[in-house]
């Protein structure tokens, strides 16, 4: 069995969004997760300076840990998402972990759509649960 | 320190430099010796060969020489690599063994010292039996040596000690001690590095020829002890980018051994060792990403072989010491230039280090047991006091095969490591990695990991037992988690957090801790909640709080006896805890009604209160305190006996309190600068929760703008009114007081725009609509302040009407005494104001009184205010425009001294309003007037918008003027006002400086006596007055010119003197011809004496022209006479 874990955060940085498989040592994933928004800030920063209209919402794998490997995401309105995944786990390639985010935005996009979702409130969203748990059986 | 097992030996981190060897010299007692010795030894700078010397005894003994094998076949080696190899060829074995000794060649005693010499290079060579090393001879001189060829006696004597000492020509040198002894060294200790590269070359050569004699059966171990010894010549030789290449196959051939359980640990020692020296090179070789590739290839190939399950710990503590000393690489290469980034920095690899020392660590919890005895003897004892090769077992040294030899010894040697493993400060060794990836991550700019990892270090020194310093970390991250809103994280550093101040027995952090946990952001459970919410009340009662749990039991033991005494302790039972840090369980937000309150409202204050914990909560005070403190004892709310306050779970309460404001902080704004609570009471302990300000916490701002912008806000019907809707509440942390609304009525009443200087009437109407007596009416009245900075001195305001008022006037009037008004009285007042400069001004008029009132029972003496301001535009009443002319109403440009001319006044109104004029006058400078009475032409003339009125003066500047060049005219005075104001509202004198004219003093004054006008055909006798204004005799010409509108009698022609100061007449008779202007004829007047004065020049003051009447009919003659 394979960890994935997935993270989304408001533009403050703080999480709107978390569920990992398995559940265990969940402690661990925050922090990781948490460590890992040190790379996506400063990527982002770094690409503000040069070319903001045409930036690329993906920011790849942001750095390997002996046991992870963390990708990250972020919209236009500096929504971030990572996914952390095992190290051991080779059947994701970074196309595959590319078209997780695009659909992960997408179903993101709906949920702001809802007039009742007030952003930066945590997402509760059972569209949105059920799409990300659909991704995490394809996957783990 | 347990840990040095781990270490890497110190001959493998070193550099390995070419190892020569001094002998003859005696550095104690002979200065010159001692000289060149410094001099070998001083000032190693990177620009000089690597060479380590050594001084060492003539006839010292050097390791001997093993006999070299012939053959390989019946050679099963022990192991891969000896311990003492590496320090051997670095300080053992020489490269070059140099042998200093004094000799001149013009030593009388030649003979016998060069048998000597050649005596002890034999001593030398016989120590170093079987050895390539190199012996050299330096011979150390008095004299300075002539040049090479010719100092025949030298090259015989030299080739004659090379032959008895059995060397060659190039091993042979001369060292003179003279000045220029650091030069000479330089240039030996080259002619040494060459040497010791041939010999380290020819040991390579060696070392590689053995290969031909092994098999791949027996001499596996052999291939990888050949490739590291060929490596590690290659660096003694300087050659890097060789030793690189045969310490990467070197590396491959580690890992083809066979490996198991038994040798483990030596193939990992050596891959670590060799894996260590590539990315040493690596970075020496400023190709770090190589280095990076071969570590982790390294880490991948090694993580698995655990090894001994019963020494798995082992592993741990040699995978961490392999992240470190990488990342030791790593952090070196940076500080000699590298550049590193966020992703990939030593931190990461300090990281992972302290990573596997937490693994370590656990592993050795589990697998070393307390209770067993260390065994006896010690197994891990060897007769040599080390081991032979590195990571071999002491207790089955040189075993090889895969079966321990001796299960009973091996269970022993286990047990020993096991029980060593227990001794080991695993936390220090932790605390200590985690603290150097602290400091790189903080120069990476990874904020966040640095939290992270102080956090663990936090958890480290708790589990180390330290709680002060676990506190002082915890704490100090806490805030960074909190502003990021990890709740979570906050929540497991806070739940450490606890159990530290629990075990220290602290009780303030424990109470602090206790009500973060209880508060809003923590994800405790309900019931873990429940229990801490317990806990607190607990130590509010002065009682010992339930041991947390997960604490181990020694320590909770330690920590109860703590807390029994902490208890005991009477005194210190009151306790402040700052809210505005943390996040607590209860939330507090304090609002003004509204932000300003009229003096004579009582102001009204609301503080609200919600407990977020599981359990109500009773407390017994609430106060706010307020920038003025004077307002303090309205604000405080205390329980009352039986009726104690109590907060439930997640419903707001509201506290009302009202208070009168004092008359003298009208004006002011009154704060609200703490709100405190008390929880507990006099029985047990209390704890005060202070906000400041107004409320809200860490959290509390983010909660408000995430509320603001929330869209249920507008979706809320009004059956939800009742319900407070908490994160809508906004805080309003300070008031206004204002005066009360004034109850009067001011008009104003003006003629705009002001004109410049004139006393503009503004008339102020005041009336009372007060009830009762408005007393002491005061009026402020001027330009407001706070306009243009000139406005001040050009700005003057008086209450008198009468006259014009000076400068001393100043620009705002205040508190003019009105008296008291009478309900319903009404009062009027006029100001005038003048104003020197136009452009726009406000003025300010601010009516004052005092009134008696009464507030909720009290009387209180009201001040109130009301102000009107008012923009007046000034402007110019009129232009004055002045000219100079000549008496033929010529504009003149200069004024002939003495001579009469005209000046010119215009005066041109641009008011609005109709302007009188009463009158007008010159004051006269320099110039005189020509007619007896100078008399206003303008008095009492009235003009209208745009028109003008015009005067005309004649003036004469007296011959004695003739000084300076130009002259002051004077000035003109104009007196006027507006037509519309009283007749006796004072008269504006309006003063116009007059122009300056230019003097000319003409040297010949031609002036004509004519009448008005001619007639056809009737003499027109002219007389021409010339006047000689120099002081000499002037000779004139006049000669005049035909006309054809005249016939004249006179002189023609005539030249005439005319005296100083005098006059002379010319009298002509003109006969006019023609009727109209007619030009007269032309005088042309000429000085030979003075050439300058031109005809024209002279003819200027002369009539040009005159009018000639038609002759009338005869019998009309008498008609025209009356024209």
């Amino acid at each position: 069995m394979f960890h994935i874990c997935l993270l989304m955060f408001s533009p403050q940085n703080y999480p709107l969004y978390i569920r990992s498989v398995p559940c265990q040592n969940e402690l661990k994933f925050h922090y990781t997760v948490h460590t890992s928004l040190d790379v996506v800030e400063e990527k982002v920063s770094a690409v503000g300076k040069s070319l903001a209209d045409q930036r690329e919402l993906y920011l790849g794998l942001l750095y390997p840990t002996e046991d992870y490997k963390v990708y990250g995401y972020v919209t236009n309105s500096k929504v971030k998402f990572v996914i952390v995944v095992d190290s051991s786990n080779t059947s994701l390639r970074d196309n595959e972990i590319r078209s997780m985010f695009r659909k992960l935005h997408n179903s993101f996009t709906d949920v702001m759509c809802n007039s009742f979702y007030n952003p930066g409130d945590p997402i509760q969203s059972k569209a949105f649960n059920g799409i990300v748990c659909g991704m995490m059986v394809q996957t783990g | 320190m347990a840990g040095s097992q781990w270490e890497l030996p110190p001959e493998l981190c070193c550099r390995p430099m070419a190892f020569v060897a001094l002998t003859g010299l005696d550095v104690v007692y002979n200065a010159v010796h001692r000289a060149i010795w410094d001099a070998f030894c001083a000032n190693r700078r990177a620009d000089r060969v690597p060479i380590s010397f050594k001084v060492l005894p003539g006839d010292h003994e050097y390791p001997k020489c093993r006999t070299k094998r012939t053959s390989y076949e019946w050679y099963i080696p022990k192991g891969i690599v000896k311990t003492g190899w590496m320090n051997k060829h670095l300080n053992l074995v020489p490269a070059l063994v140099v042998l200093f000794y004094e000799l001149d060649w013009d030593d009388p005693q030649w003979k016998e010292k060069q048998s000597e010499c050649a005596t002890k290079v034999e001593i030398v060579r016989t120590s170093l039996q079987g050895r390539n090393t190199k012996v050299a001879v330096v011979l150390i001189q008095k004299k300075t040596p002539l040049p090479p060829g010719e100092d025949l006696v030298a090259s015989e004597r030299a080739s004659a000690l090379c032959s008895s000492c059995d060397l060659s020509g190039k091993s042979l040198f001369v060292l003179p001690h003279t000045d220029h002894l650091v030069g000479y060294i330089i240039r030996l200790e080259n002619a040494f590095y060459e040497h010791a590269q041939t010999y380290y070359y020819t040991e390579i050569r060696r070392v590689k020829s053995h290969k031909e004699f092994l098999n791949k059966t027996t001499h596996q171990l052999l291939f990888v002890r050949h490739q590291f010894k060929m490596a590690f010549l290659s660096e003694l030789k300087q050659d890097t980018q060789n030793a690189l290449k045969y310490y990467r196959a070197a590396y491959s051939l580690v890992h083809e051994l066979r490996a198991h359980e038994t040798n483990m640990l030596e193939i990992k020692t050596m891959a670590g060792f060799i894996n260590y020296k590539i990315c040493r090179l690596c970075f020496q070789h400023n190709t770090p990403l190589d280095a990076i590739a071969q570590f982790r290839k390294h880490i991948d190939l090694c993580k698995k072989k655990i090894g001994c399950a019963e020494l798995a710990f082992e592993h741990s503590a040699w995978m961490s010491k392999q992240f470190q000393s990488f990342g030791e690489l790593f952090d070196e290469a940076i500080k000699l230039g590298l550049t590193a980034i966020q992703t990939q920095n030593p931190g990461f690899y300090y990281q992972q280090a302290a990573c596997y020392s937490q693994d370590r660590k656990q592993m050795a919890q589990q697998l070393c047991q307390a209770g067993t005895t260390y065994p006896s003897p010690d197994p891990l004892d060897t007769q040599s006091g080390g081991l032979d090769f590195y990571g071999q077992r002491p207790w089955r040294q040189g075993h090889q095969s895969i079966d321990p030899t001796d299960p009973e010894k091996e269970k022993l040697g286990i047990l020993a490591l096991q029980i060593k493993e227990r001794d080991v400060p695993h936390s220090e060794l932790i605390i200590a990695l985690l603290s150097n990836a602290v400091a790189q991550f903080k120069k990476y700019k990874c904020p966040r990991m640095k939290s992270h990892l102080m956090v663990q270090m936090g958890e480290e020194y708790y589990h180390a037992k330290d709680y002060t310093k676990a506190l002082k970390l915890l704490d100090y991250v806490m805030c960074d988690y909190r502003t990021e809103r990890w709740w979570p994280l906050l929540t497991a550093i806070l739940t450490t957090a606890l159990h530290c101040a629990y075990l220290m027995a602290s009780v303030k952090d424990y109470v602090i801790y206790c009500m973060e946990l209880l508060g809003r952001a923590s994800t405790l459970k309900e019931e873990q909640k429940s229990r801490i919410e317990k806990n607190l009340f607990k130590v509010l009662m002065n009682d010992i709080p339930e041991a947390e749990s997960e604490c181990d039991q020694s320590s909770v033991g330690a920590a109860r006896s703590l807390w029994t005494d902490r208890m005991a302790l009477s005194g210190s039972n009151e306790l402040t805890v700052e809210m505005q840090d943390y996040i607590p369980f209860i939330q507090c937000k304090a609002r003004f009604q509204s932000p300003s309150f009229h003096v004579d409202q009582p102001i009204q204050l609301q503080v609200f209160l919600r407990a977020d914990c599981p359990h109500p909560v009773s407390f017994s005070k609430l106060t706010v305190s307020l920038s003025n403190q004077e307002y303090n004892q309205w604000c405080v709310v205390e329980s009352s006996g039986q009726d104690s306050m109590t907060l439930l779970p997640g419903k707001p309460r509201c506290y009302n309190f009202s208070f009168v404001a004092k008359t003298e902080d009208v004006g002011k704004k009154v704060e609200m600068t703490g709100i405190e609570m008390m929880l507990g009471g006099d029985s047990g302990r209390c704890v005060f929760l202070s906000w400041r300000g107004a409320g809200g916490d860490a959290a509390s701002t983010q909660e408000a703008l995430q509320a603001s912008r929330s869209s249920r806000r507008w979706g809320r019907g009004n059956e939800a009114r009742q319900e407070l809707d908490w994160d809508t509440l906004t805080l309003q942390h300070s008031t206004m007081i204002i005066s009360r609304v004034p109850r009067i009525c001011v008009r104003l009443s003006h003629q705009p725009p002001a004109l410049t200087n004139e006393m503009f009437c503004i008339s102020l109407t005041v009336q009372s609509q007060e009830d009762v007596v408005a007393k002491d009416v005061k009026l402020t009245a001027g330009l407001k302040p706070g306009q243009e900075a000139g406005l001040g001195q050009t700005t003057h305001v008086t209450l008198d009407g009468s006259s014009v008022c000076d400068d001393n006037a100043p620009a705002l009037l205040t508190d003019v005494p009105l008296g008291d008004l009478t309900p319903g009285e009404k009062l009027e007042k006029c100001v005038y104001m003048k104003c020197v400069s136009t452009g726009p001004r406000i003025f300010l008029f601010h009516v004052a009184y005092s009134i008696d009132t009464a507030v909720e029972g009290r009387h209180i003496v009201c001040n109130c205010h009301k102000d009107e301001t008012v923009t007046v535009e000034t402007v110019v009443p009129f232009e004055v425009s002045v000219k100079f002319v000549s008496t033929k109403f010529e504009p003149l440009e200069q004024v002939a001294v003495d001579i009469p001319f005209l000046l010119m006044t215009d005066i041109l109104s641009s008011s609005p309003w109709p302007l009188l004029l009463s009158s007008s006058s010159l004051q006269l400078l320099t110039v005189t007037s020509s007619t007896p009475q100078l008399q206003s032409q303008l008095q009492q003339v009235v003009l209208q918008t745009g028109e003008s009125a015009s005067e005309c003066f004649c003036l004469r500047c007296p011959a004695d003027t003739s000084s300076s060049n130009t002259v002051a005219t004077g000035q003109y005075v104009v007196s006027w006002r507006r037509k519309c104001s009283n007749a006796d509202s004072p008269l504006i004198q309006t003063t116009v400086t007059l122009p300056h004219v230019i003097l000319e003093s003409v040297p010949l004054y031609i002036y004509a006596d004519l009448p008005s006008f001619g007639r056809v055909r009737d003499s027109l006798p002219v007389r021409y007055h010339i006047e000689n204004r120099t002081a000499q005799v002037q000779e004139v010409e006049i000669a005049v010119d035909p006309s054809d509108a005249f016939m004249f009698s006179g002189l023609k022609q005539v030249r005439l003197r005319v005296l100083p100061s005098t006059e002379q007449q010319m009298l002509y008779n003109y006969y006019p011809l023609m009727a109209g202007y007619q030009t007269l004829p032309q005088l042309n007047i000429s000085l030979p004496r003075c050439p300058t004065s031109s005809s024209p020049a002279l003819r200027r003051f002369l009539p040009q022209r005159i009018f000639v009447k038609p002759q009338g009919r005869q019998p009309d003659d008498a008609s025209i006479a009356a024209a």
